[in-house]
């Protein structure tokens, strides 16, 4: 039965990407997605060859046409969103919901379909990868993750892999509840800062609201042991796991700037670290 | 003037910046200081603020009176959210994917739609360290940040400074936050993922037509590629900050890098001119 891993963190820049590179080289038998579609890094370290590109429409944008539009103010009136001043429509702001569309008395409002970001697939040589860009000031987020999870799904279950791994984008809003809706398992990368125990305990909320398993990696534990200790008795109180707790060592960043996943950079305690993750996220599946 | 402190990648030190930039300039002139990241706000836990203002934030979402309805099924055809399916009998209303448009009320032929309010986050202000902070947060379980980011910068005061920590990334939250600002400070670290993130942040400001400046974390780490990017592009390097123990440590506490070492707040008073410089250089 193949199983489904996210990696998320709801603080961003604790280390989600450098993970699930590590995890693609230990890992045998998988696929790999990108679900941070808005600020997609995983592709920097896995270096993939595209595939396929396709494109990703979504939503609609109002327009108006000047020569129809009798300037009556209904639809700057009526739209919640504030997307229409001065009988202009403000694409940023415009949600798509075609109210305008619909009252315009004059039929002088179009709804016009939009695109939103590019989604591939990709070899690399640990495998394949699906990734997207969402296109800047862009919505639908959360759609857009859904479609490379159900990619990521096909081509998991053509292949016959074990896993999908998956890394989530930072918060807690759409494109994470998209992220981790009906997956096995999380893992949320934290690090002993005040920050990132808040925003650990909102990540861990929403995982609970989705009845999403949960396992905890702490990351650079050493930079604030007193804090790595809280969190190791808060993760207790919920009866969490603490899969592991990576040190705060430079070798990280070393081995991103050779562009290559930690865990084939060097063989310390950090890639230790990592290894003890896989070995918990495996038993705590195969519990399940 | 409207300053946003945005990044692009998550974890660069936007909550550090906004937090020591609004308190070197606080005994000067009046500063605000907006938490926007409102899925993660992390602005409060460095200023311990006293809050004395709490309201809710909410969208209108649909209500059926059944006794009005005919299941007519104009309301499911109107929402492009699918937020509503009608059925024979029954109708059956989704407000986690609603986004309170309020076109299926309207154009309900019977009437039969009714809207409530539906809470998706908290907004609190309060005084810290002689700053005003307005802090945002989305209920968890919650998917749109819009609203309650809108909800925050209603609160912006053209009296006063205003600093806004803003959340990573480069989609609508991000939009939502940075536009309408005078400037847009991004930052960054020195790293393939620094620098990649940078880009679209980039992509998103010049879009915006927003002056912006970069500033570079954690400077001394990784490669100079951020640093070639910026030289290339033109774009000022107005502050760096050294990969340090001291600084990353005092962040974990949650202290400030101008409170935990004092020096900085000249560093970051310079910071504060060069932005007006440049602000005040792209209006003229």
């Amino acid at each position: 039965m193949m199983k489904e891993i996210v990696v998320i963190s709801g603080k961003g820049g604790t280390g989600k990407t450098t993970i699930v590179a590590s995890l693609a080289v230990l890992v045998k038998s998988k696929v790999m997605v990108d679900c941070d579609v808005d600020a997609a890094d995983l592709f920097l370290l896995l270096q993939p060859v595209t595939q396929e590109r396709q494109e990703f429409w979504s939503g609609y944008k109002a327009v108006i046409d000047k020569d129809k539009c009798t300037q009556c103010g209904l639809c700057q009136d009526l739209c919640r969103f504030d997307a229409i001043n001065d009988f202009q429509v403000d694409i940023i702001s415009c949600e798509g919901c075609g109210f305008c569309y619909r009252v315009c008395p004059e039929e002088a409002i179009t709804m016009q379909e939009n695109l939103s970001g590019s989604w591939f697939t990709s070899d690399t040589r640990y495998g394949p990868l699906v990734h997207a860009r969402l296109g800047i000031a862009q919505e639908n987020s959360g759609k857009l993750v859904s479609m490379v999870r159900q990619q990521a799904k096909s081509i998991a279950e053509k292949q016959e892999v074990d896993y999908i791994l998956s890394d989530g984008p930072p918060g807690i809003g759409c494109p994470v509840i998209s992220s981790i809706s009906g997956v096995n398992l999380a893992v949320i990368v934290t690090e002993p800062t005040l920050s990132g125990i808040h925003d650990l305990d909102r990540a861990i909320s929403v995982c609970q609201h989705f009845n999403v398993p949960v396992i905890v990696c702490i990351n650079k534990y050493d930079l604030n042991e007193d804090n790595s200790h809280q969190i190791d008795n808060y993760c207790y109180s919920q009866r969490i796991e603490v899969a592991s707790k990576i040190p705060f060592d430079n070798v990280v960043t070393e081995a991103l700037v050779q562009g290559l996943p930690v865990v084939e950079y060097s063989n310390n305690s950090v890639t230790q670290q990592i290894k003890k993750l896989w070995l918990s996220i495996i038993g705590l599946l195969e519990n399940k | 003037m409207i300053i946003a402190v945005a990044s692009g990648k998550g974890g660069t030190g936007k909550t550090l910046v906004a937090t020591s930039l609004a308190l070197s300039l606080a005994n000067r002139i009046p500063v605000q200081l907006l938490d926007c990241d409102v899925e993660e706000p992390n602005a409060y836990i460095f200023l311990n603020p006293s809050f004395n203002h709490k309201e809710t934030v909410s969208i209108p979402i649909p209500q059926l009176d059944e006794k009005k309805c005919t299941y007519c099924g104009n309301c499911a055809e109107v929402c492009v959210y699918n937020a509503i399916a009608v059925f024979p009998k029954h109708v059956l209303i989704f407000p986690e994917l609603c986004h309170g448009c309020g076109a299926c009320s309207y154009l309900c032929p019977e009437d039969a739609l009714f809207e409530i309010n539906k809470e998706t986050g908290i907004l609190e202000t309060g005084q810290a360290k002689g700053i005003e902070l307005i802090h945002g947060e989305l209920t968890i379980g919650e998917a749109m940040a819009p609203p309650v980011i809108k909800e925050v910068k209603r609160h912006i005061s053209r009296e006063k400074l205003t600093i806004i920590d803003v959340a990573p990334g480069t989609s609508c939250p991000v939009v939502e936050t940075v536009k309408g600002s005078d400037f847009c400070l991004l930052v960054t670290e020195p790293t393939p993922f620094g620098l990649n993130d940078l880009a679209l942040a980039v992509d998103m400001v010049s879009k915006l037509n927003i002056p912006y400046g970069v500033i570079i974390n954690r400077d001394g780490v990784g490669d100079s590629k951020v640093e070639e990017y910026c030289r290339k592009e033109g774009i000022p390097i107005l502050l760096r900050i050294p990969l340090d123990i001291e600084i990353a440590r005092l962040y974990s506490r949650g202290v400030t890098l101008v409170e935990g070492i004092p020096q900085w707040q000249e560093a970051f008073l310079r910071l504060y001119n060069d932005i007006e410089q440049i602000a005040h250089q792209t209006k003229g």
